[in-house]
C-alpha cells in the first residue's frame, strides 16, 4: 500500500514545526513516530498535503523532573517512557502501561504526544493519564501556551482539544511515588490492543481509575470511584466500573462483553493496586 | 515532489532522490536492491518488514524512507561477517531449525537481535514477550525461541549489524 502524495518537511525544532504548521494550516500534519499515522495514510483515511516531522526535535525528547511533577517532551518514544527509571520511581503505572503498547518496533518509535494527540480511546496512555490527572500542555504558533488538563482534552473519538495550529509539547504527570496502582489490559493476542483496559491508582479510599475502550474517550470509571470514597469494599465498587459508559461494538466485543470486562478488569486492579 | 536522503545501510552510505511517500521497505528492496526485508502484511502487524535503525528494531513498512535520512539502518543482508561466517543469531536459527518456509525470518532475526542488544540474557519469557510483534505461521514459535536461546549463549564480541 503506498500513501498518497504528500510533502515533508523535518522540523529541528518545536518554533520551526509550529511555524511550519502556522504556514501550511489545515492540510498540514504533524509526523512524530508515524505509527498511527503511517497507517492511516497507507490506507488513504488521510490525505495531508504536508507531513511536518517532529520525530527528531531534540528540544521535545526529554524527561525531566519538575518538582511535583515529571515533565515530559511530547516526541519522547514509548521506548524512552517505559524505561525511564525516574518514571519508573515516580510514576511507575505510566511507565508500565507504556511498556504494554504494541510490541517492540512500535515502542522504538511511537511517542507519546503521538499517542494522545491521536485521540484513539483504545490506546493505552490517555486512559492513564486521565486516571492521574495529568496536565497537557499546547503551544500554538503565536507563541501562546496553554495547559489542558487531561480530563478536558479527549472530546470524541479521535477529537482532541487541540486546535489545527497547535502542538502538543509537553506532559506533565503529578508524582505518585507511594500510590497503589494497576494496569490491567485485556486482549486476545499479544502486541494487541486493548479489548477494554483498566488504568488504576489508590490512595487510601481515593482512586483514580481510567478505562480504555469504553467508549469514544478515555472515560473515569466515575461510579467505582465515589464508591470507593464512600466507603464501599473494592468488590462493591467494581460492580460500578460500567456504570455511565457507553462501549463500542466491534469484531472483538459487543458493548455488554465490555461492560463485563471493564467490571472484572477493576476489580483486579483494585485488587493489585491494594496489595 | 522529490527529496534527497542520505542513508547509511549495512556500513554503506548513499545518496538517493526519493518521493516523501517512500516507504523504508521500498527503498531498502527497490532502491538499494536488499530483497531480504520482506514485506508480509504491509500493515505494521506481522515484523516480516524488521529491520535496526540506528541499533533499535523498527517495522520498516511503517518508516518513511526520508525518516531514515541520515540515520544508520541495518538489514539482514548486513549481519554475516565479511568472510561470510554467521552472526549468532543466524547461527543460532540454523543449528535450531528456528525456520521452515524462511518468509517470517529476516524480520525474526533482525528482532531478536534488537532484544539482545537490549538484554543478552533474556529470559524464555521475555524472548517471547520480545517477538510479540512478529509473526511466523510455519514454527509455532517454539523453535524460534530456542533459536535466540542458542544465541544467547554464544555471544560474538563485536556489536551487531557491523560486518557487510
Ligand atoms: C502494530 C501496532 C500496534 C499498536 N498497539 C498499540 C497498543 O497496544 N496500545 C496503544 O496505545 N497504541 C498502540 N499503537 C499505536 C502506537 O502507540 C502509536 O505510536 C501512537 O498511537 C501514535 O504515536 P506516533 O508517535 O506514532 O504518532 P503519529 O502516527 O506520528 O501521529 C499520530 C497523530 O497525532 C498527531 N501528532 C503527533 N504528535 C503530535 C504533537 N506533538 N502535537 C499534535 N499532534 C501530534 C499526528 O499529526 C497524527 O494525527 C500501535 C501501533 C501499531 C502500528
Ligand atoms: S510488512 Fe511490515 S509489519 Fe508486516
Ligand atoms: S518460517 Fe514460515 S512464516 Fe515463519
Amino acid at each position: 500500500m503506498i500513501p498518497p502524495k504528500f510533502d515533508y518537511v523535518k522540523a529541528r525544532s518545536a518554533d520551526e514545526a509550529l511555524a511550519a504548521l502556522a504556514e501550511h494550516g489545515e492540510d498540514a500534519k504533524l509526523l512524530a513516530g508515524g505509527h498511527s499515522l503511517i497507517p492511516l495514510l497507507k490506507l488513504r483515511l488521510s490525505s495531508p498535503s504536508v507531513l511536518i516531522d517532529i520525530g527528531e526535535i531534540a528540544d521535545l525528547s526529554y524527561i525531566n523532573d519538575g518538582g511535583t511533577h515529571i515533565a515530559i517532551g511530547a516526541a519522547t518514544t514509548h521506548r524512552t517512557v517505559a524505561h525511564s527509571e525516574l518514571l519508573r520511581a515516580q510514576v511507575p503505572l505510566l511507565a508500565h502501561a507504556t511498556g504494554q503498547v504494541g510490541d517492540p518496533q512500535v515502542r522504538n518509535r511511537g511517542t507519546i504526544g503521538g499517542s494522545i494527540a491521536h485521540g484513539d480511546p483504545a490506546s493505552d496512555q490517555p486512559a492513564v493519564l486521565v486516571a492521574i490527572d495529568a496536565v497537557l500542555v499546547a503551544r500554538s504558533a503565536t507563541g501562546s501556551q496553554r495547559e489542558i488538563p487531561a480530563g478536558e482534552f479527549f472530546r470524541s473519538f479521535l477529537e482532541t482539544a487541540l486546535a489545527p495550529d497547535e502542538m502538543l509539547v509537553e506532559i506533565r504527570v503529578p508524582k505518585i511515588p507511594g500510590a497503589g496502582w494497576s494496569f490491567q489490559k485485556f486482549n486476545r493476542r499479544a502486541q494487541d490492543w486493548a479489548i477494554v483496559g483498566v488504568a488504576a491508582v489508590l490512595d487510601g479510599t481515593s482512586a483514580g481509575i481510567g478505562l480504555v475502550n469504553m467508549g469514544g474517550t478515555p472515560v473515569r470509571a466515575k461510579a467505582t470511584e465515589e464508591a470507593l470514597a464512600g466507603g464501599a469494599s473494592p468488590a462493591e465498587a467494581a460492580a460500578h466500573a460500567a456504570d455511565g459508559t457507553d462501549p463500542p461494538s466491534d469484531l472483538n466485543a459487543d458493548p455488554d462483553y465490555r461492560c463485563h470486562l471493564a467490571r472484572v478488569l477493576v476489580g483486579r486492579a483494585l485488587h493489585e493496586a491494594r496489595s | 515532489m522529490q527529496r534527497e536522503v542520505t542513508i547509511s545501510v549495512n556500513g554503506a552510505t548513499r545518496t538517493d532522490t526519493v518521493e516523501p511517500r517512500l516507504l523504508l521497505v521500498h527503498y531498502l528492496r527497490e532502491q538499494r536492491r536488499l530483497t531480504g526485508t520482506h514485506i508480509g502484511c504491509d500493515t505494521s502487524n506481522c515484523g516480516a518488514c524488521t529491520v535496526l535503525i540506528d541499533g533499535l528494531s523498527a517495522k520498516s513498512c511503517t518508516v518513511l524512507a526520508v525518516q531514515a535520512d541520515g540515520h544508520e539502518v541495518s538489514t539482514i543482508e548486513g549481519l554475516a561477517g565479511s568472510d561470510g561466517s554467521f552472526h549468532p543469531v543466524q547461527e543460532g536459527f540454523r543449528q535450531c531449525h528456528g525456520l521452515q518456509c524462511g518468509y517470517c525470518t529476516p524480520g525474526m532475526i533482525m528482532a531478536s537481535v534488537g532484544i539482545l542488544a537490549d538484554n543478552p540474557h533474556p529470559s524464555e519469557s521475555e524472548i517471547r514477550m520480545g517477538l510479540e510483534g512478529n509473526i511466523c505461521r510455519c514454527t509455532g514459535y517454539q523453535k524460534i525461541v530456542e533459536a535466540v536461546q542458542w544465541a544467547a549463549a554464544h555471544p560474538q564480541p563485536q556489536p551487531a549489524g557491523q560486518g557487510g
